[in-house]
Protein backbone atom coordinates (compact mmCIF):
# COMPACT_ATOMS: atom_id res chain seq x y z
CA UNK A 1 0.00 0.00 0.00
CA UNK A 2 2.70 2.56 0.82
CA UNK A 3 4.14 1.93 -2.65
CA UNK A 4 0.91 3.10 -4.29
CA UNK A 5 0.88 6.20 -2.11
CA UNK A 6 4.45 7.02 -3.10
CA UNK A 7 3.63 6.54 -6.78
CA UNK A 8 0.67 8.93 -6.47
CA UNK A 9 2.78 11.51 -4.66
CA UNK A 10 5.46 11.15 -7.32
CA UNK A 11 2.99 11.65 -10.16
CA UNK A 12 1.49 14.71 -8.45
CA UNK A 13 4.92 16.25 -7.91
CA UNK A 14 5.95 15.66 -11.52
CA UNK A 15 2.69 17.16 -12.78
CA UNK A 16 3.13 20.18 -10.52
CA UNK A 17 6.65 20.76 -11.88
CA UNK A 18 5.44 20.52 -15.48
CA UNK A 19 2.56 22.91 -14.77
CA UNK A 20 4.91 25.31 -13.01
CA UNK A 21 7.41 25.46 -15.87
CA UNK A 22 4.70 25.83 -18.53
CA UNK A 23 3.07 28.62 -16.56
CA UNK A 24 6.38 30.44 -16.09
CA UNK A 25 7.20 30.08 -19.76
CA UNK A 26 3.90 31.68 -20.70
CA UNK A 27 4.40 34.52 -18.23
CA UNK A 28 7.86 35.19 -19.64
CA UNK A 29 6.54 35.38 -23.19
CA UNK A 30 3.60 37.58 -22.16
CA UNK A 31 5.99 39.98 -20.44
CA UNK A 32 8.19 40.05 -23.53
CA UNK A 33 5.14 41.02 -25.59
CA UNK A 34 4.30 43.76 -23.09
CA UNK A 35 7.87 45.09 -23.16
CA UNK A 36 7.95 45.05 -26.94
CA UNK A 37 4.69 46.99 -27.01
CA UNK A 38 6.15 49.56 -24.64
CA UNK A 39 9.09 49.95 -27.03
CA UNK A 40 6.78 50.73 -29.94
CA UNK A 41 4.95 53.19 -27.73
CA UNK A 42 8.17 55.03 -26.84
CA UNK A 43 9.11 55.39 -30.49
CA UNK A 44 5.66 56.53 -31.60
CA UNK A 45 5.67 59.20 -28.88
CA UNK A 46 9.13 60.27 -30.01
CA UNK A 47 7.80 60.74 -33.51
CA UNK A 48 4.85 62.76 -32.25
CA UNK A 49 7.30 65.04 -30.42
CA UNK A 50 9.55 65.50 -33.45
CA UNK A 51 6.87 66.52 -35.91
CA UNK A 52 6.05 70.04 -34.57
CA UNK A 53 9.79 70.79 -34.69
CA UNK A 54 10.03 69.54 -38.22
CA UNK A 55 7.02 71.54 -39.40
CA UNK A 56 8.41 74.66 -37.73
CA UNK A 57 11.81 74.26 -39.44
CA UNK A 58 10.38 73.45 -42.82
CA UNK A 59 7.66 76.13 -42.86
CA UNK A 60 9.95 79.05 -43.69
CA UNK A 61 11.37 77.31 -46.75
CA UNK A 62 8.23 75.77 -48.18
CA UNK A 63 5.97 78.50 -49.44
CA UNK A 64 3.95 76.35 -51.77
CA UNK A 65 3.42 73.22 -49.72
CA UNK A 66 0.88 74.34 -47.15
CA UNK A 67 -1.40 71.42 -47.91
CA UNK A 68 1.33 68.84 -47.35
CA UNK A 69 2.34 70.48 -44.07
CA UNK A 70 -1.24 70.70 -42.86
CA UNK A 71 -1.81 67.04 -43.71
CA UNK A 72 1.18 66.08 -41.55
CA UNK A 73 0.03 68.19 -38.61
CA UNK A 74 -3.51 66.83 -38.87
CA UNK A 75 -2.39 63.22 -39.11
CA UNK A 76 -0.14 63.77 -36.10
CA UNK A 77 -2.96 65.20 -33.99
CA UNK A 78 -5.24 62.30 -34.86
CA UNK A 79 -2.45 59.84 -34.00
CA UNK A 80 -1.82 61.56 -30.66
CA UNK A 81 -5.52 61.30 -29.80
CA UNK A 82 -5.51 57.59 -30.64
CA UNK A 83 -2.51 56.98 -28.35
CA UNK A 84 -4.52 55.04 -25.82
CA UNK A 85 -6.46 52.96 -28.35
CA UNK A 86 -5.82 49.29 -29.15
CA UNK A 87 -3.18 47.96 -31.51
CA UNK A 88 -5.47 47.83 -34.54
CA UNK A 89 -6.73 51.42 -34.26
CA UNK A 90 -3.26 52.79 -33.54
CA UNK A 91 -1.71 50.95 -36.45
CA UNK A 92 -4.22 52.68 -38.71
CA UNK A 93 -3.66 56.24 -37.44
CA UNK A 94 0.13 55.81 -37.31
CA UNK A 95 0.05 54.44 -40.84
CA UNK A 96 -1.72 57.59 -42.01
CA UNK A 97 0.90 59.70 -40.27
CA UNK A 98 3.73 57.74 -41.90
CA UNK A 99 2.35 58.28 -45.36
CA UNK A 100 1.77 62.02 -44.76
CA UNK A 101 5.38 62.29 -43.52
CA UNK A 102 6.87 60.44 -46.45
CA UNK A 103 4.98 62.74 -48.83
CA UNK A 104 6.51 65.72 -47.02
CA UNK A 105 10.02 64.29 -47.15
CA UNK A 106 9.62 63.57 -50.84
CA UNK A 107 8.75 67.21 -51.46
CA UNK A 108 11.91 68.32 -49.61
CA UNK A 109 13.94 67.24 -52.64
CA UNK A 110 12.69 70.37 -54.43
CA UNK A 111 14.26 72.72 -51.85
CA UNK A 112 18.06 72.66 -52.00
CA UNK A 113 18.34 75.44 -49.36
CA UNK A 114 16.43 73.33 -46.90
CA UNK A 115 18.62 70.33 -47.59
CA UNK A 116 21.67 72.40 -46.65
CA UNK A 117 20.14 73.51 -43.34
CA UNK A 118 22.05 71.85 -40.45
CA UNK A 119 19.03 71.97 -38.19
CA UNK A 120 16.91 70.24 -40.80
CA UNK A 121 19.55 67.60 -41.48
CA UNK A 122 19.75 66.74 -37.79
CA UNK A 123 15.95 66.55 -37.61
CA UNK A 124 15.82 64.39 -40.69
CA UNK A 125 18.33 61.94 -39.22
CA UNK A 126 16.26 61.77 -36.04
CA UNK A 127 13.10 61.22 -38.03
CA UNK A 128 14.61 58.56 -40.30
CA UNK A 129 15.97 56.77 -37.28
CA UNK A 130 12.67 57.01 -35.42
CA UNK A 131 10.88 55.54 -38.43
CA UNK A 132 13.42 52.70 -38.43
CA UNK A 133 13.05 52.19 -34.71
CA UNK A 134 9.28 52.03 -35.10
CA UNK A 135 9.53 49.37 -37.76
CA UNK A 136 12.18 47.40 -35.85
CA UNK A 137 10.20 47.51 -32.63
CA UNK A 138 7.11 46.46 -34.58
CA UNK A 139 9.12 43.61 -36.06
CA UNK A 140 10.26 42.49 -32.60
CA UNK A 141 6.76 42.92 -31.17
CA UNK A 142 5.19 40.79 -33.90
CA UNK A 143 7.84 38.09 -33.48
CA UNK A 144 7.14 38.07 -29.75
CA UNK A 145 3.37 37.90 -30.29
CA UNK A 146 3.84 35.02 -32.73
CA UNK A 147 5.93 33.09 -30.20
CA UNK A 148 3.45 33.81 -27.40
CA UNK A 149 0.40 32.91 -29.47
CA UNK A 150 2.00 29.67 -30.64
CA UNK A 151 2.68 28.82 -27.03
CA UNK A 152 -0.91 29.54 -25.94
CA UNK A 153 -2.35 27.42 -28.76
CA UNK A 154 -0.05 24.41 -28.77
CA UNK A 155 -0.46 21.24 -26.67
CA UNK A 156 0.30 21.01 -23.78
CA UNK A 157 0.76 24.66 -22.87
CA UNK A 158 -2.68 25.55 -24.28
CA UNK A 159 -4.23 23.73 -21.30
CA UNK A 160 -2.31 25.93 -18.87
CA UNK A 161 -3.13 29.00 -20.95
CA UNK A 162 -6.82 28.14 -20.78
CA UNK A 163 -6.70 27.50 -17.02
CA UNK A 164 -5.07 30.82 -16.19
CA UNK A 165 -6.62 32.97 -18.88
CA UNK A 166 -3.66 33.74 -21.15
CA UNK A 167 -5.28 35.43 -24.12
CA UNK A 168 -3.73 35.55 -27.58
CA UNK A 169 -1.91 38.80 -28.39
CA UNK A 170 -2.84 41.20 -31.17
CA UNK A 171 -0.41 41.75 -34.05
CA UNK A 172 0.64 45.27 -35.01
CA UNK A 173 0.00 45.17 -38.75
CA UNK A 174 0.56 48.33 -40.67
CA UNK A 175 -0.69 48.31 -44.20
CA UNK A 176 0.57 51.78 -44.83
CA UNK A 177 -1.12 53.86 -47.44
CA UNK A 178 2.40 54.99 -48.33
CA UNK A 179 3.64 51.43 -48.66
CA UNK A 180 0.80 50.61 -50.98
CA UNK A 181 1.38 53.72 -53.04
CA UNK A 182 5.16 53.48 -53.09
CA UNK A 183 6.47 53.88 -56.63
CA UNK A 184 7.72 50.66 -58.12
CA UNK A 185 11.36 50.85 -59.13
CA UNK A 186 12.37 48.22 -61.63
CA UNK A 187 15.98 47.42 -62.37
CA UNK A 188 15.97 46.43 -65.98
CA UNK A 189 19.36 45.84 -67.45
CA UNK B 1 39.32 21.83 -25.76
CA UNK B 2 38.75 21.33 -22.07
CA UNK B 3 39.72 17.70 -22.53
CA UNK B 4 42.91 18.78 -24.29
CA UNK B 5 43.74 21.02 -21.34
CA UNK B 6 43.22 18.23 -18.82
CA UNK B 7 45.24 15.80 -20.91
CA UNK B 8 48.13 18.20 -21.31
CA UNK B 9 48.17 18.82 -17.58
CA UNK B 10 48.05 15.09 -16.99
CA UNK B 11 50.96 14.29 -19.30
CA UNK B 12 52.96 17.18 -17.98
CA UNK B 13 52.48 15.87 -14.47
CA UNK B 14 53.28 12.32 -15.57
CA UNK B 15 56.61 13.46 -16.90
CA UNK B 16 57.44 14.72 -13.42
CA UNK B 17 56.18 11.54 -11.73
CA UNK B 18 53.02 13.22 -10.42
CA UNK B 19 50.04 13.44 -12.73
CA UNK B 20 47.92 15.11 -10.07
CA UNK B 21 50.28 18.05 -9.65
CA UNK B 22 50.19 18.68 -13.41
CA UNK B 23 46.41 18.61 -13.42
CA UNK B 24 46.19 20.99 -10.49
CA UNK B 25 48.57 23.46 -12.14
CA UNK B 26 46.63 23.31 -15.41
CA UNK B 27 43.27 23.88 -13.77
CA UNK B 28 44.58 26.60 -11.47
CA UNK B 29 46.09 28.52 -14.38
CA UNK B 30 42.88 28.15 -16.33
CA UNK B 31 40.69 29.36 -13.45
CA UNK B 32 42.84 32.45 -12.88
CA UNK B 33 42.92 33.38 -16.56
CA UNK B 34 39.17 32.80 -16.88
CA UNK B 35 38.39 35.06 -13.95
CA UNK B 36 40.54 37.82 -15.38
CA UNK B 37 38.95 37.42 -18.81
CA UNK B 38 35.44 37.36 -17.36
CA UNK B 39 35.70 40.42 -15.18
CA UNK B 40 38.32 42.51 -16.98
CA UNK B 41 38.18 41.18 -20.54
CA UNK B 42 36.14 44.00 -22.05
CA UNK B 43 38.06 46.84 -20.43
CA UNK B 44 41.40 45.22 -21.33
CA UNK B 45 40.28 44.80 -24.93
CA UNK B 46 38.93 48.34 -25.20
CA UNK B 47 41.97 49.98 -23.67
CA UNK B 48 44.33 47.82 -25.74
CA UNK B 49 42.62 48.92 -28.92
CA UNK B 50 42.69 52.57 -27.72
CA UNK B 51 38.93 52.86 -28.15
CA UNK B 52 37.18 56.00 -26.97
CA UNK B 53 33.64 56.05 -25.66
CA UNK B 54 31.22 58.43 -27.33
CA UNK B 55 28.01 60.09 -26.18
CA UNK B 56 24.79 60.29 -28.26
CA UNK B 57 25.45 63.84 -29.49
CA UNK B 58 29.02 63.04 -30.58
CA UNK B 59 27.76 61.02 -33.49
CA UNK B 60 23.95 60.85 -33.60
CA UNK B 61 23.78 58.61 -36.67
CA UNK B 62 26.04 55.91 -35.24
CA UNK B 63 24.17 56.08 -31.97
CA UNK B 64 20.79 55.80 -33.70
CA UNK B 65 21.89 52.87 -35.83
CA UNK B 66 23.09 50.97 -32.77
CA UNK B 67 19.85 51.74 -30.95
CA UNK B 68 17.84 50.51 -33.93
CA UNK B 69 19.71 47.22 -33.81
CA UNK B 70 19.29 47.01 -30.06
CA UNK B 71 15.55 47.29 -30.58
CA UNK B 72 15.47 44.81 -33.47
CA UNK B 73 17.41 42.20 -31.50
CA UNK B 74 15.39 42.75 -28.32
CA UNK B 75 18.46 43.52 -26.20
CA UNK B 76 17.40 45.03 -22.92
CA UNK B 77 20.20 47.48 -22.41
CA UNK B 78 21.83 49.88 -24.84
CA UNK B 79 25.47 48.85 -25.40
CA UNK B 80 28.25 51.43 -24.94
CA UNK B 81 29.68 52.74 -28.19
CA UNK B 82 33.39 53.31 -28.83
CA UNK B 83 35.36 54.75 -31.72
CA UNK B 84 38.92 53.66 -32.53
CA UNK B 85 40.96 56.33 -34.28
CA UNK B 86 42.43 54.17 -37.04
CA UNK B 87 42.11 54.32 -40.85
CA UNK B 88 41.84 50.51 -41.01
CA UNK B 89 38.32 49.20 -41.55
CA UNK B 90 37.01 47.10 -38.69
CA UNK B 91 34.53 46.83 -35.86
CA UNK B 92 34.07 44.58 -32.84
CA UNK B 93 31.76 43.80 -29.96
CA UNK B 94 32.71 42.92 -26.41
CA UNK B 95 31.18 42.46 -22.97
CA UNK B 96 30.59 39.31 -20.96
CA UNK B 97 26.79 39.39 -21.02
CA UNK B 98 24.11 41.17 -23.05
CA UNK B 99 23.53 43.67 -20.25
CA UNK B 100 27.13 44.81 -20.15
CA UNK B 101 28.12 45.03 -23.77
CA UNK B 102 30.11 47.45 -25.89
CA UNK B 103 30.53 47.86 -29.61
CA UNK B 104 33.50 49.59 -31.21
CA UNK B 105 34.15 50.79 -34.74
CA UNK B 106 37.21 52.33 -36.36
CA UNK B 107 36.94 55.89 -37.64
CA UNK B 108 38.01 54.58 -41.05
CA UNK B 109 35.03 52.27 -41.28
CA UNK B 110 32.66 54.86 -39.89
CA UNK B 111 33.36 57.24 -42.74
CA UNK B 112 33.39 54.55 -45.40
CA UNK B 113 29.92 53.10 -44.79
CA UNK B 114 26.55 54.54 -45.66
CA UNK B 115 23.62 54.17 -43.29
CA UNK B 116 22.42 50.76 -44.48
CA UNK B 117 25.91 49.32 -44.45
CA UNK B 118 26.56 50.70 -40.98
CA UNK B 119 23.32 49.08 -39.92
CA UNK B 120 24.46 45.75 -41.35
CA UNK B 121 27.79 45.90 -39.52
CA UNK B 122 26.17 46.90 -36.23
CA UNK B 123 23.57 44.14 -36.63
CA UNK B 124 26.45 41.66 -36.96
CA UNK B 125 28.13 43.04 -33.83
CA UNK B 126 24.91 43.14 -31.80
CA UNK B 127 24.32 39.53 -32.88
CA UNK B 128 27.63 38.59 -31.29
CA UNK B 129 26.37 40.20 -28.09
CA UNK B 130 22.92 38.63 -28.29
CA UNK B 131 24.27 35.15 -29.13
CA UNK B 132 26.76 35.47 -26.26
CA UNK B 133 29.64 34.85 -28.64
CA UNK B 134 31.82 37.29 -26.78
CA UNK B 135 31.76 35.20 -23.64
CA UNK B 136 32.08 31.95 -25.60
CA UNK B 137 35.10 33.16 -27.58
CA UNK B 138 36.71 34.68 -24.50
CA UNK B 139 36.42 31.41 -22.63
CA UNK B 140 37.66 29.41 -25.63
CA UNK B 141 40.49 31.89 -25.99
CA UNK B 142 41.45 31.44 -22.35
CA UNK B 143 41.44 27.66 -22.72
CA UNK B 144 43.58 27.97 -25.82
CA UNK B 145 45.91 30.39 -24.07
CA UNK B 146 46.30 28.06 -21.08
CA UNK B 147 47.12 25.14 -23.34
CA UNK B 148 49.66 27.17 -25.29
CA UNK B 149 51.34 28.46 -22.12
CA UNK B 150 51.47 25.02 -20.54
CA UNK B 151 52.80 23.43 -23.70
CA UNK B 152 55.44 26.12 -24.12
CA UNK B 153 56.86 25.85 -20.62
CA UNK B 154 56.12 22.12 -20.42
CA UNK B 155 58.27 21.33 -23.44
CA UNK B 156 61.14 23.34 -21.97
CA UNK B 157 60.95 21.68 -18.56
CA UNK B 158 60.60 18.32 -20.19
CA UNK B 159 63.88 18.62 -22.08
CA UNK B 160 65.77 19.54 -18.93
CA UNK B 161 63.86 17.56 -16.33
CA UNK B 162 63.41 14.56 -18.65
CA UNK B 163 67.11 14.03 -18.95
CA UNK B 164 67.51 14.13 -15.19
CA UNK B 165 64.74 11.72 -14.36
CA UNK B 166 65.90 9.25 -16.98
CA UNK B 167 69.30 8.98 -15.38
CA UNK B 168 67.89 8.38 -11.93
CA UNK B 169 65.30 5.85 -13.05
CA UNK B 170 67.66 3.81 -15.22
CA UNK B 171 69.64 3.00 -12.11
CA UNK B 172 66.45 1.45 -10.71
CA UNK B 173 65.99 -0.57 -13.89
CA UNK B 174 62.52 0.66 -14.99
CA UNK B 175 63.77 3.04 -17.67
CA UNK B 176 62.02 1.59 -20.71
CA UNK B 177 58.44 2.41 -19.66
CA UNK B 178 59.33 5.87 -18.52
CA UNK B 179 60.95 6.74 -21.83
CA UNK B 180 57.80 5.73 -23.71
CA UNK B 181 55.70 7.90 -21.41
CA UNK B 182 58.13 10.76 -21.96
CA UNK B 183 57.97 10.44 -25.73
CA UNK B 184 54.18 10.29 -25.72
CA UNK B 185 54.04 13.32 -23.42
CA UNK B 186 56.43 15.23 -25.65
CA UNK B 187 54.50 14.47 -28.84
CA UNK B 188 51.27 15.39 -27.12
CA UNK B 189 52.64 18.64 -25.75
CA UNK B 190 53.75 19.63 -29.22
CA UNK B 191 50.46 18.68 -30.88
CA UNK B 192 47.98 19.91 -28.24
CA UNK B 193 48.30 23.63 -28.94
CA UNK B 194 47.91 23.00 -32.67
CA UNK B 195 44.73 20.98 -32.19
CA UNK B 196 43.39 23.49 -29.69
CA UNK B 197 43.98 26.26 -32.18
CA UNK B 198 42.20 24.43 -34.97
CA UNK B 199 39.18 23.79 -32.74
CA UNK B 200 39.21 27.42 -31.68
CA UNK B 201 39.27 28.64 -35.27
CA UNK B 202 36.45 26.29 -36.23
CA UNK B 203 34.24 27.57 -33.41
CA UNK B 204 35.06 31.16 -34.30
CA UNK B 205 34.15 30.70 -37.96
CA UNK B 206 30.88 29.03 -37.08
CA UNK B 207 29.92 31.93 -34.81
CA UNK B 208 30.75 34.39 -37.59
CA UNK B 209 28.31 32.68 -39.94
CA UNK B 210 25.69 32.69 -37.20
CA UNK B 211 26.22 36.41 -36.55
CA UNK B 212 25.84 37.12 -40.28
CA UNK B 213 22.59 35.15 -40.30
CA UNK B 214 21.23 36.96 -37.23
CA UNK B 215 22.34 40.28 -38.65
CA UNK B 216 20.36 39.62 -41.82
CA UNK B 217 17.37 38.61 -39.75
CA UNK B 218 17.46 41.74 -37.58
CA UNK B 219 17.84 44.20 -40.44
CA UNK B 220 15.71 42.16 -42.89
CA UNK B 221 18.26 43.45 -45.38
CA UNK B 222 21.24 41.13 -46.06
CA UNK B 223 22.46 43.42 -48.84
CA UNK B 224 23.49 46.07 -46.28
CA UNK B 225 25.99 43.76 -44.58
CA UNK B 226 27.06 42.25 -47.92
CA UNK B 227 27.94 45.61 -49.41
CA UNK B 228 29.72 46.66 -46.19
CA UNK B 229 31.79 43.46 -46.34
CA UNK B 230 32.62 44.25 -49.94
CA UNK B 231 34.08 47.60 -48.87
CA UNK B 232 35.94 45.90 -46.04
CA UNK B 233 37.37 43.31 -48.41
CA UNK B 234 38.75 45.95 -50.72
CA UNK B 235 41.02 47.35 -48.03
CA UNK B 236 44.04 45.60 -46.58
CA UNK B 237 45.07 48.14 -43.98
CA UNK B 238 45.89 46.12 -40.90
CA UNK B 239 44.53 47.34 -37.64
CA UNK B 240 47.47 48.59 -35.60
CA UNK B 241 46.00 47.80 -32.23
CA UNK B 242 44.71 44.28 -32.94
CA UNK B 243 46.50 41.17 -31.79
CA UNK B 244 46.05 37.42 -32.07
CA UNK B 245 44.05 37.15 -28.87
CA UNK B 246 41.45 39.69 -29.86
CA UNK B 247 41.10 38.70 -33.53
CA UNK B 248 37.83 36.71 -33.33
CA UNK B 249 35.96 39.68 -31.91
CA UNK B 250 36.33 41.75 -35.07
CA UNK B 251 33.92 41.75 -37.98
CA UNK B 252 36.66 40.60 -40.33
CA UNK B 253 40.02 39.06 -39.61
CA UNK B 254 42.34 42.00 -38.78
CA UNK B 255 45.40 40.10 -40.03
CA UNK B 256 44.29 39.14 -43.50
CA UNK B 257 46.71 39.70 -46.33
CA UNK B 258 45.95 40.62 -49.88
CA UNK B 259 45.58 37.71 -52.28
CA UNK B 260 45.57 35.15 -49.53
CA UNK B 261 42.76 32.67 -49.85
CA UNK B 262 41.71 32.44 -46.26
CA UNK B 263 39.45 29.45 -46.61
CA UNK B 264 42.04 27.29 -44.86
CA UNK B 265 41.67 25.96 -41.35
CA UNK B 266 43.86 28.57 -39.70
CA UNK B 267 41.61 31.58 -39.84
CA UNK B 268 39.27 33.01 -37.24
CA UNK B 269 36.92 34.24 -39.96
CA UNK B 270 35.38 32.64 -43.02
CA UNK B 271 36.61 34.14 -46.31
CA UNK B 272 34.84 37.45 -46.93
CA UNK B 273 33.97 36.64 -50.54
CA UNK B 274 32.12 33.57 -49.36
CA UNK B 275 30.23 35.50 -46.68
CA UNK B 276 29.17 38.05 -49.30
CA UNK B 277 28.02 35.36 -51.73
CA UNK B 278 25.97 33.64 -49.02
CA UNK B 279 24.29 36.90 -48.00
CA UNK B 280 23.48 37.76 -51.61
CA UNK B 281 22.08 34.26 -52.28
CA UNK B 282 19.49 34.58 -49.52
CA UNK B 283 15.92 34.34 -50.77
CA UNK B 284 14.45 35.69 -47.53
CA UNK B 285 15.83 37.03 -44.27
CA UNK B 286 15.21 34.03 -41.98
CA UNK B 287 17.76 31.55 -40.58
CA UNK B 288 16.30 28.98 -42.99
CA UNK B 289 17.16 31.17 -45.95
CA UNK B 290 20.69 31.68 -44.64
CA UNK B 291 21.14 27.97 -44.16
CA UNK B 292 19.95 27.26 -47.69
CA UNK B 293 22.20 29.95 -49.12
CA UNK B 294 25.13 28.53 -47.15
CA UNK B 295 24.56 25.04 -48.50
CA UNK B 296 24.23 26.43 -52.00
CA UNK B 297 27.48 28.45 -51.83
CA UNK B 298 29.60 26.32 -49.54
CA UNK B 299 28.19 22.86 -50.11
CA UNK B 300 27.90 20.23 -47.40
CA UNK B 301 25.80 20.64 -44.30
CA UNK B 302 24.28 23.86 -43.03
CA UNK B 303 25.78 26.03 -40.30
CA UNK B 304 22.69 26.80 -38.25
CA UNK B 305 21.67 24.30 -35.60
CA UNK B 306 18.38 22.55 -36.40
CA UNK B 307 16.77 23.92 -33.22
CA UNK B 308 16.94 27.52 -34.44
CA UNK B 309 15.47 26.73 -37.84
CA UNK B 310 11.82 27.72 -38.06
CA UNK B 311 9.46 27.35 -40.96
CA UNK B 312 8.11 30.90 -40.96
CA UNK B 313 8.91 33.08 -43.95
CA UNK B 314 10.62 36.41 -43.41
CA UNK B 315 10.64 38.69 -46.45
CA UNK B 316 13.62 40.92 -47.26
CA UNK B 317 13.04 44.66 -47.05
CA UNK B 318 12.76 46.35 -50.43
CA UNK B 319 15.98 47.34 -52.16
CA UNK B 320 17.10 50.76 -51.03
CA UNK B 321 18.76 53.17 -53.40
CA UNK B 322 22.20 54.63 -52.86
CA UNK B 323 22.16 58.33 -52.05
CA UNK B 324 18.65 58.49 -50.60
CA UNK B 325 17.36 61.78 -49.20
CA UNK B 326 19.46 63.01 -46.30
CA UNK B 327 22.22 60.49 -46.87
CA UNK B 328 25.68 62.02 -46.53
CA UNK B 329 28.25 61.25 -49.19
CA UNK B 330 31.72 59.94 -48.40
CA UNK B 331 33.39 63.35 -48.19
CA UNK B 332 30.74 64.64 -45.80
CA UNK B 333 31.07 61.50 -43.69
CA UNK B 334 34.84 61.92 -43.58
CA UNK B 335 34.41 65.51 -42.34
CA UNK B 336 31.84 64.45 -39.79
CA UNK B 337 34.08 61.67 -38.47
CA UNK B 338 37.15 63.87 -38.24
CA UNK B 339 35.06 66.46 -36.34
CA UNK B 340 34.17 63.77 -33.83
CA UNK B 341 37.79 62.67 -33.46
CA UNK B 342 38.98 66.24 -32.86
CA UNK B 343 36.25 66.79 -30.31
CA UNK B 344 37.14 63.58 -28.50
CA UNK B 345 40.71 64.88 -28.17
CA UNK B 346 39.30 68.02 -26.52
CA UNK B 347 40.03 70.28 -29.47
CA UNK B 348 37.62 73.17 -29.92
CA UNK B 349 36.34 73.83 -33.41
CA UNK B 350 35.65 77.40 -34.53
CA UNK B 351 34.08 77.87 -37.94
CA UNK B 352 35.25 81.13 -39.47
CA UNK B 353 32.98 83.22 -41.70
CA UNK B 354 35.32 82.52 -44.62
CA UNK B 355 34.50 78.82 -44.28
CA UNK B 356 37.76 77.72 -42.69
CA UNK B 357 37.59 75.51 -39.63
CA UNK B 358 40.00 76.36 -36.82
CA UNK B 359 40.98 73.54 -34.46
CA UNK B 360 42.00 74.97 -31.11
CA UNK B 361 44.14 72.60 -29.02
CA UNK B 362 43.12 72.09 -25.37
CA UNK B 363 46.29 73.76 -24.05
CA UNK B 364 45.74 76.96 -26.04
CA UNK B 365 45.99 79.89 -23.61
CA UNK B 366 45.31 83.08 -25.62
CA UNK B 367 41.83 84.64 -25.38
CA UNK B 368 41.70 85.27 -29.14
CA UNK B 369 42.72 83.44 -32.27
CA UNK B 370 43.30 84.77 -35.77
CA UNK B 371 42.06 82.92 -38.80
CA UNK B 372 45.15 82.08 -40.90
CA UNK B 373 43.05 82.10 -44.04
CA UNK B 374 41.30 85.49 -43.98
CA UNK B 375 42.73 87.26 -40.92
CA UNK B 376 39.52 87.64 -38.88
CA UNK B 377 39.95 87.29 -35.14
CA UNK B 378 37.80 84.97 -33.06
CA UNK B 379 37.23 84.70 -29.34
CA UNK B 380 38.18 81.32 -27.91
Amino acid sequence: MPVAVWVIIGVVVVLAIILWSLYNGLVRLRNQVKNAWAQIDVQLKRRHDLIPNLVETVKGYMKFERETLEAVTKARNIAVQASSAGAGERAKTEGELSSALSRLLAVVERYPDLKANQNFLALQEELTSTENKISFSRQFYNDSVLKYNNQTQMVPSNIVAGMFGFKAGEFFEVTLAAEREAPKVSFTQ
Amino acid sequence: MGALLILIGYFLGLAFDSAMAGLVIAILLWVILSLVAYFQGDSILLSMSKARKIRPDDHPRLFNVVEEMKIASGLEKMPDIYIIDDPALNAFATGRDPNKASVAITSGLLQKLNRDELQGVMAHEISHVKNRDVLLMAMCGVLLGTIVILAYYGSRFLFLGGAGSRRSSSSKGGGQGQIIVLVVALVFIILAPIFAQLIYFAISRKREYLADASGALYTRYPEGLASALEKLAASTDQLRSANQATAPMYIINPFRKKGLKASDLTSTHPPISERIRILRAMAGASFNNYDQAYRQVHGGQGVISAASLTAETVPIATIKLEGEAGELNEVQRARETSDVMWRLSNYKTITCDCGAKLRVPPNFQEPQIKCPHCGRTHRV
